[in-house]
């Protein structure tokens, strides 16, 4: 196995692009390196990313945030203006592994590493992320939704490389949460997660909404029909509940050793409900204590 | 942290009951303490094992010439290399032993019998070309149908772990193989008589998960052995004299030739009195001439190291009106893992033992099935027979309307009880243990909602058994304690305090270690919740042989008869025994140090001993949990645990031995389970998804510390290390079911378990509306 360092995004895509055998990108490394050790992947190349200066760190202007794919949680939880704009999403960041791997986990190896059940990525979703994708035919923007399209599958080709996430400024009047469903209370990973981000006007209306499932399904969903619940609704309990409905119907999760079929469904919608009643709390002002 | 016994309790003691810093503290936080795997040898190999792939398989044949051609490996080794044992049982410790399935389980014979079952070793020069021999070596696996339930494992066609196994324990015995390796009965009074009586009966059936012990220092170990046969093994271990003892077994070779030393252990409950890579780790060094060193990966210590057995139980209880319980049958049957051995003879034993009972049926089975051997697991099976029980007590009193404190000191096991399983009890501390549950803060505190809270007894033997301990008298006056029972919960402070409490020495002029097994006599391991005891008799019974000696050499020295010179408790002094022996100054220990030389040589107290005596500790705890009604997720809100210590030594490793216990049997009731798909193959040998709780999961656990002294230790104690996690789940259980108005009756109770049985009574309730 080959450790490469490259110092740009262009030759890690090129190291990338030209490996005859499997290549892997390393970013913070708490799911590949244990995948190697534990023999689940034996890649040729391992390509670290870290070097190169645009996945390290985070910039924003008046249309948002950029984030690099390679910024760690505990950087996340540092930067008070995106922790400010979008506390769901650095917290759903934290809630990753222990305090240590916060130290190391990064956003793009989240979504890279293909879980359905990781945490960042339905917060992501719901924050209407972007990623930022170098490769050899240049670059693109793919919504993250987007990007995982299986159990350990993306759209990326080969030689791709995400490189950043953009993120928009926080509206008005908007806000945000992840929620997560676990046996435990820390060191786990999800049963069920769900994020969500909504705008309101002056007047309390709903005017955007988006909701996002992890581990119900072969990738993170982005649940359309429970945004649309919200939108136009002042977000009152009918609302709330008729977007938790959807979010349940949204479900197609298998029974494994993390949780049943019918519990995974269920919790979905109760984690539904809990997470847009703490992203409207936040979207009026209100902060509360989500853990 | 209660203040009764935080100070001396009397004037009785000076430092039992208070609580020094333990003296391998300041190693333990620095880091420099030396675990299983912190030792490294120059020229050391490299050794791994080769695991099956396969649940259930014959194996034909094991072709390990390309990995023995393979550059860097240094030597292999299959199941041929052992020297071949009798399929016989003999009772050891806590348990059973069979070296034929000892050995089986260090590496498959003709068959394997679960998934990860070692199959080979290999030592080699680093540890990815070890990983390159083990796939190297080629295994012919013929595969077998597999039976992982107990329930199935019982059942009539069930796929056969062993072709001759006729169940023990029957009259006449069987005709037929089974997989039922033993039954055992145990019988008092009349159980039809008693049921006769009875007003309420009540009969309910339990299935528990099995748990791993959860160590968090996997197994370890490095051995060396020289040219002439001169062997050396480093290892994690509650008993290094049991592993010299198995390793010999099993290579033939004679005892005096392996010396074990007892690494500091992180963690063992049970699981590190067995053996699984000492003996490979030893044969690899003697074939490759080399040090071998060998360390299990977390995956492997799930997969293949002893879990407690999972459970299937039927308990039927009946009581008079008036609360008098008059008969208590139990039908239990244990997962023994792969090969015979579970722990269901004490699980029969202490089932009822809380309770002063005229009439008790109890029928046991060890059942084979194609999982990892099961190891003992603090207490041995009585968490899961108690756990039955105490919820059936639970619920008759609930149905007789009777407060489950009374309900149980009304058939409280005391002193001249006699148990079900045999003897009668001496003092003990049951209903004590009841009483301050009921005069306790927390029994008294109310709920909130959607909370609930249990109560459950608990009762364990503990065990004495074969402790030597030597006591050195050094040159100037200080002290040299070696033992041999390896310290797990601040055993060396225990020892240490009783020493500087018969001889009034400062705990620090007392250096304490750990021997290994060239330095004293045999000792039994550290297990059965007997070391504090064990080695604590035998620490006192050399510091009174030091004194005996200080008396000879003053006496020696003022020229007096023996009976003229007495040790003084108060000042720690020998002295004339009165006015006719003449005005000697009083000697302490000092002085009698500097004339050791010329009063007869070095002074050293030994004991070697047979602890007899041991008294069994009970418990009673209080669980509050509250339940999330829409994900069925139940959280542990309060706890306190009451358990008789006999005589707290030092009352804080006490109370760590409860909270242990408690956090242990916290994830028992809650979310460890093994978890198999239908390929019979484990999913989740890790620690993410075999879930412990961690420390975010527990509200701080409280303890109260009874005292009711064993009358046959020196200083009263009780072994306390193991009773603590009996009741944690029935206790939890009991509060579950308070909680949600459903009674639960198999663990773990998870939240989709929970919520399962939340969203059934609910659309009960609603279909009667």
């Amino acid at each position: 196995m080959r450790y490469e360092a490259p110092e740009t995004i262009e030759k890690a895509c090129q190291l990338l692009a030209a490996e005859a055998g499997h290549a892997r990108v390393l970013a913070g490394g708490t799911d590949l390196l244990v995948q190697i050790k534990t023999d689940v992947l034996d890649p040729s190349v391992v390509i670290d990313i870290k070097k190169i200066a645009a996945t390290r760190t985070i910039t924003s202007d008046a249309a948002g945030f950029k984030i690099g794919a390679a910024v760690t949680g505990a950087e996340l939880k540092e930067h008070d203006a995106l922790k400010a704009a979008w506390p769901g999403l650095v917290e759903a960041a934290n809630l990753i592994g222990s305090t240590q791997v916060q130290g190391r986990a990064t956003l793009g190896g989240n979504l890279c590493n293909g879980s359905p059940a990781a945490d960042s990525v339905p917060a992501l979703i719901a924050a209407g992320a972007k990623a930022q994708i170098v490769g050899p035919e240049g670059r693109r923007e793919l919504a993250v939704e987007d990007v995982m399209i299986g159990v350990r599958k993306l759209a990326l080709t080969k030689g791709e490389i995400i490189v950043s996430f953009t993120v928009p400024a926080r509206p008005k009047h908007g806000g945000d949460a992840y929620l997560r469903f676990i046996p435990r209370t820390e060191m786990d990973i999800a049963v069920v997660g769900c994020g969500v981000a909504l705008e309101l006007d002056a007047s309390g209306t709903c005017t955007a909404a988006r909701l996002s499932l992890g581990a119900v399904a072969e990738r993170p969903l982005l649940v359309a029909e429970a945004g649309r619940a919200l939108v136009g609704t002042k977000v009152d309990a009918a609302a709330i509940e008729a977007a938790a409905a959807a979010a349940s119907a949204a479900c197609r999760p298998i029974d494994d050793k993390r949780g049943t079929k019918v519990f995974r469904i269920q919790v979905a919608g109760v984690l539904a409900r809990r997470t847009i009643q703490l992203a409207l709390d936040r979207a009026n002002g209100k902060t509360g204590a989500t853990h | 942290m209660q203040d009764k016994v935080k100070s001396p309790m009397s004037s009785e003691f000076s430092v039992i009951g208070t609580r020094p810093v333990r003296p391998d503290g300041v190693d333990k936080v620095t880091g420099r303490a030396r675990f299983g795997a912190d030792l490294n040898m120059s020229g050391q190999l490299v050794g791994a094992v080769l695991r099956s792939p396969h649940v259930h398989a014959r194996i034909v044949k094991i072709d390990t010439s390309a990995a023995r051609a393979l550059d860097g490996v240094k030597a292999v080794v299959t199941q041929k290399d052992f020297v071949s044992q009798s399929n016989a049982t003999t009772n050891f410790g806590e348990g059973t032993l069979n070296l034929m399935h000892t050995v089986t389980n260090v590496l498959a014979g003709d068959k394997v019998l679960y998934h990860g079952h070692a199959v080979a070793a290999v030592a080699a020069t680093s540890s990815a070309v070890a990983k390159q021999a083990l796939k190297l070596i080629k295994v012919e696996y013929e595969v077998l149908p597999h039976v992982i339930d107990v329930d199935e494992a019982m059942a009539p066609g069930a796929p056969l772990l062993f072709p001759d196994m006729i169940t023990e324990g029957v009259k006449p015995a069987p005709t037929t193989p089974s997989n039922i390796a033993k039954r055992i009965d145990i019988v008092l009074g009349d159980v039809e008589k008693g049921f006769n009586e009875a007003d309420v009966i009540i009969e309910r059936s339990f299935k528990t998960a099995p748990v791993h012990q959860g160590y968090i220092e996997p197994h370890a170990c490095i051995a060396t052995v020289s040219e002439d046969g001169q062997a050396e093994l480093f290892v994690s271990t509650q008993g290094h004299w049991i592993v010299r003892m198995l390793c010999a077994k099993l290579l033939g070779w004679d005892i005096n030739k392996i010396k074990v030393t007892a690494a500091e252990i992180g963690g063992g409950f049970g699981g590190k009195t067995v053996v699984y890579l000492e003996p490979l780790a030893l044969l690899l060094s003697q074939k490759s001439r080399r040090p071998v060193k060998m360390v299990m990966s977390r995956e492997d210590v799930i997969r293949a190291t002893g879990p407690t057995s999972g459970s299937s139980m039927t308990i039927k209880m009946g009581a008079t009106k008036d609360g008098r319980i008059v008969a208590g049958e139990a039908l239990l049957k244990f997962q023994a893992g792969a090969l015979p051995g579970s722990p269901v003879g004490p699980g029969c034993m202490c089932a009822f033992a809380p309770y002063d009972l005229a009439n008790v049926k109890v029928i046991g089975y060890d059942v084979v099935s194609n999982r990892p051997k099961v190891a003992a697991y603090r207490a041995p099976g009585a968490p899961i027979s108690e756990y039955a029980v105490e919820s059936v007590v639970d619920e008759l009193a609930n149905k007789l309307g009777i407060d489950p404190i009374e309900f149980r000191l009304k058939n409280v096991a005391k002193q001249g009880t006699k148990a079900a399983y045999g003897p009668k009890f001496g003092p003990v501390g049951m209903a004590e243990a009841l009483e301050a549950a009921k005069a306790s803060a927390h029994w008294r505190t109310p709920l909130g909602k959607n909370q609930g809270r249990g109560i459950a007894a608990g009762f364990w033997f503990n065990i004495g058994g074969e402790t030597t301990v030597s006591l050195v008298l050094n040159e100037d006056g200080t002290l040299g304690l070696t033992a041999g029972t390896p310290d797990i919960g601040g055993l060396r402070a225990s020892l240490c305090m009783m020493a500087s409490e018969e001889l009034k020495v400062p705990l620090e002029k007392i250096r304490v270690q750990i021997g290994d097994t060239n330095q004293l006599g045999y000792n039994f391991l550290t297990g059965g919740s007997r070391s504090t005891f064990s080695s604590g008799m035998a620490t006192v019974e050399a510091a009174r042989d030091i004194k005996k000696e200080a008396v000879k050499r003053a006496a020696k020295l003022w020229e007096l008869p023996e009976e003229a010179v007495e040790w003084d408790a108060a000042s720690g002094a020998v002295r004339p025994a009165g006015p006719n022996a003449g005005k000697h100054k009083p000697m302490t220990l000092v002085d009698i140090a500097k004339i050791a030389g010329k009063t007869g040589g070095p002074i050293v107290g030994y004991s070697r001993l047979n602890a007899h005596g041991a008294a069994p500790s009970f418990a009673c705890h209080i669980a509050d949990v509250e339940i999330d009604p829409e994900t069925g997720k139940a959280s542990i809100v309060r706890y306190t645990a009451i358990q008789d210590a006999g005589r707290a030594i030092h009352p804080s490793y006490v109370e760590g031995q409860y909270q242990g216990g408690v956090a242990q049997g916290i994830g028992w009731a809650l979310n460890e389970e093994y978890i198999y798909g239908t390929d019979g193959k484990l999913q989740n040998a890790g620690f993410l998804d075999y879930r412990i709780p961690v420390a975010s999961d527990l509200p701080m656990l409280d303890t109260i510390i009874i005292e009711v002294p064993n009358p046959v230790h020196p200083y009263g104690v009780r072994g306390v290390g193991e009773t603590c996690i009996v009741p944690p789940l029935a206790a939890i259980s009991n509060a579950v079911s308070m909680a949600t108005g459903v009674r639960f009756a198999e663990l773990p109770m998870s939240p989709p378990r929970i919520l399962a049985a939340l969203d059934k009574a609910r659309a009960e309730k609603t279909a009667k509306m």
